[in-house]
């Protein structure tokens, strides 16, 4: 029983920590913007297309393919920003909300026209399959290099908020934009960046995601929920709400399916609900 | 819309002027009868886009009207369709009071989540309407004692409405029977669109912050409201079921409450023909389209909702509006 539920922490976690990546981005930069961004998990989808492709295609090794990805949905992600998003930053919440919901639509129908509707898999190296063996239970490898992964990006991310010039120009964006601008700030230049990066690690999360989700047209829309639950209910801007909305939900997410699998996810759902309404701002949100 | 426009004095004359019907309309409503004589064989096509008509015309209400993003308004349509599919299972098929019934259930089910719909705003807001959406199609999926789960419900019998008109295969009882429930809802929310409450709910979508300093009590307005729109997307939900005799989990899936609000958008919101009017195309669209290629047709979707956000604000109704001259 014991090991059970360190298995199911586990890979909860492992998840939790799939699903930080994936939404962090756009943790931030709703909290920057205010816009309510639904195609951030498109950009995951193209991240997870790019893996697919380098690998096959180009016949990348997996670790190249990752920045492949991230670097992908960076730039595809600004191009938008700059030509469409920013002409909706003073619109209203439902035309985001709209706007970008049109996109993955567009987004899943092209998936759906250049790879089928199928599963797509990738060849993981040799080093990265299996499991190890630790007093008793067994650890999937792949689960133990996303959480370092995860751990990774968020020690840099950390870092780089806390330390870097960019990093305060963000945190500067997020609590005060009208002050921020009023100081001589270019904040149009931080919203890209910041949205590029953001993306990014969108498309990151999306490469990483397909030997333990699967990769198929719908993922935009399938992982926009998890997404909007981790971001909603850390609270905008903040990365310590992300990581711990994320690991929150993974964990609640394996935990619920593998012991009340009935009505697994309709906790979730009434959890997202309680936490919302008795913090509409997210656990750790500030605004 | 300015209501406090000082040179057209009383509002109540104002409110008076606005609601006069206009000769487009009259027509408007008389197009809705040629399907009987021109399309007789689209009678079931028509018959769903009537349904559809007056359940975005309840997510009108809400979101062109109060400014209530709402994600799972389907959430009240598939309340309304089981509440009417279960009652005829369990032996009471008349269809106007299971119309009744439905939309009273989903009603009180509305009024209870509007305490915790008017707590919340903005991003929470809509995460709130999604999750309660889920939550409601989980719910569903796993009581399938009562509901069926995902086989949907079986054995759903309508009775003649008043004893006399049979639901027939080519839909002329169908057609009928939902243009008339759309009429009369159409004319409720006409009604309720033109009075001083309405003008409030246009005053809280415009500045909510502002309402309460002039003494309007806000929350209550908006739960008003919310419990309305639940109960006309009850209805139309429960005469989805009586039409068709069926009930599935799709009624209450997100894609049901994401698609009424693309067809809202479409048409444009805060206008109630706009509901209709994107009802109608959607619905076509989808009809002629999805023979075509199914797989595409949410590819033109996306785009169209794109270039409408962009290009057309106020939708198709605002846009042909703009052009006309005409003033909003």
């Amino acid at each position: 029983m014991i090991n059970q539920i360190v298995i199911v922490l586990f890979d909860g976690f492992a998840f939790g920590m799939l699903l930080f990546v994936l939404s962090v981005g756009l943790s931030v930069t709703l909290g920057l913007m205010n816009f309510i961004n639904l195609a951030h998990g498109a950009f995951g989808m193209l991240g997870g297309y790019i893996a697919v492709l380098t690998m096959r295609q180009l016949g990348l090794p997996f670790l190249l393919a990752l920045p492949a990805a991230f670097l992908a949905a960076a730039l595809v992600s600004v191009v938008f920003e700059r030509t469409l998003f920013r002409r909706l930053y003073k619109a209203g919440e439902l035309n985001q909300v709209l706007f970008t919901i049109g996109m993955v639509f567009v987004a899943a129908a092209l998936a759906t026209y250049f790879f089928g509707t199928v599963q797509q898999v990738i060849p993981l190296p040799s080093w990265l399959r299996g499991s190890v063996e630790f007093a008793g239970m067994r650890f999937g490898v792949y689960r133990i290099f996303i959480i370092v992964v995860a751990l990774a990006v968020t020690a840099i991310l950390v870092f780089g908020l806390e330390r870097t010039r960019l990093g305060a120009q963000i945190r500067a964006s997020v609590d005060n934009q009208r002050v921020a601008q009023g100081l001589g700030m270019n904040v149009e230049r931080t919203f890209a960046i910041t949205f590029a990066l953001g993306s990014g690690l969108a498309g990151l999360g999306g490469a990483l995601a397909i030997e333990i989700v699967g990769l198929d047209p719908s993922f935009g829309f399938h992982f926009l929920v998890y997404v909007l639950i981790v971001v909603s209910v850390g609270g905008l801007g903040s990365i310590t709400g992300s990581f711990v909305g994320a690991a929150l939900l993974g964990i609640g997410d394996v935990a619920g399916k593998y012991f009340v699998p009935e009505i697994g996810s309709f906790l979730i759902y009434l959890l997202l609900v309680a936490i919302l309404l008795v913090r509409p701002r997210g656990i750790f949100g500030k605004r | 819309m300015n209501a406090a426009n000082p040179t057209l004095g009383d509002p109540h004359v104002w409110l008076k002027r606005q609601s006069r019907w206009s000769p487009f309309e009259i027509l408007f409503w008389l197009a809705a009868l040629l399907p009987f004589f021109l399309f007789p064989t689209y009678l079931t096509l028509a018959s769903q886009v009537a349904i559809v008509a007056l359940f975005a015309i309840s997510v009108d209400l809400v979101l062109g009207y109060a400014g209530i993003v709402t994600l799972g308004h389907a959430m009240f349509f598939g309340l309304g369709a089981y509440a009417a599919g279960i009652i005829s299972v369990h032996g009471w098929g008349e269809p106007l009071t299971g119309l009744i019934f439905a939309g009273a259930f989903a009603g009180l089910i509305g009024f209870i989540v509007s305490f915790l719909i008017v707590r919340v705003q903005h991003l929470a807001l809509i995460m709130v309407t999604l999750g309660l959406g889920f939550l409601t199609l989980e719910l569903a999926n796993s009581m399938s004692w009562l509901t069926g789960g995902a086989d949907g419900l079986r054995g759903i019998s309508t009775w003649p409405i008043f004893n006399q008109f049979r639901f027939d295969l080519w839909g002329y009882t169908a057609y009928s029977y939902s243009l008339i429930a759309l009429f009369v809802g159409f004319l409720i929310s006409r009604r309720i669109v033109h009075s001083s409450f309405g003008l409030s709910l246009r005053g809280i979508r415009e500045n909510v912050t502002r309402m309460p300093a002039i003494g309007s009590d806000y929350k209550f307005h908006l739960r008003k409201i919310y419990t309305i729109s639940a109960a006309m997307a009850g209805v139309a939900g429960a005469l989805l079921t009586q039409t068709t005799n069926t009930v599935a989990l799709d009624s209450l899936s997100f894609q049901r409450s994401a698609d009424v609000v693309v067809m809202l958008i479409l048409g444009g919101t805060g206008r109630l023909y706009g509901a209709i009017l994107g009802a109608i195309i959607f619905l076509i669209a989808r009809d002629q389209l999805s023979g075509v290629n199914p797989q595409y047709w949410y590819f033109w979707i996306g785009v169209l909702l794109m270039i409408v956000v962009l290009f057309m604000p106020k939708g198709i109704l605002g846009f042909l509006a703009r052009i006309a001259g005409r003033r909003d």
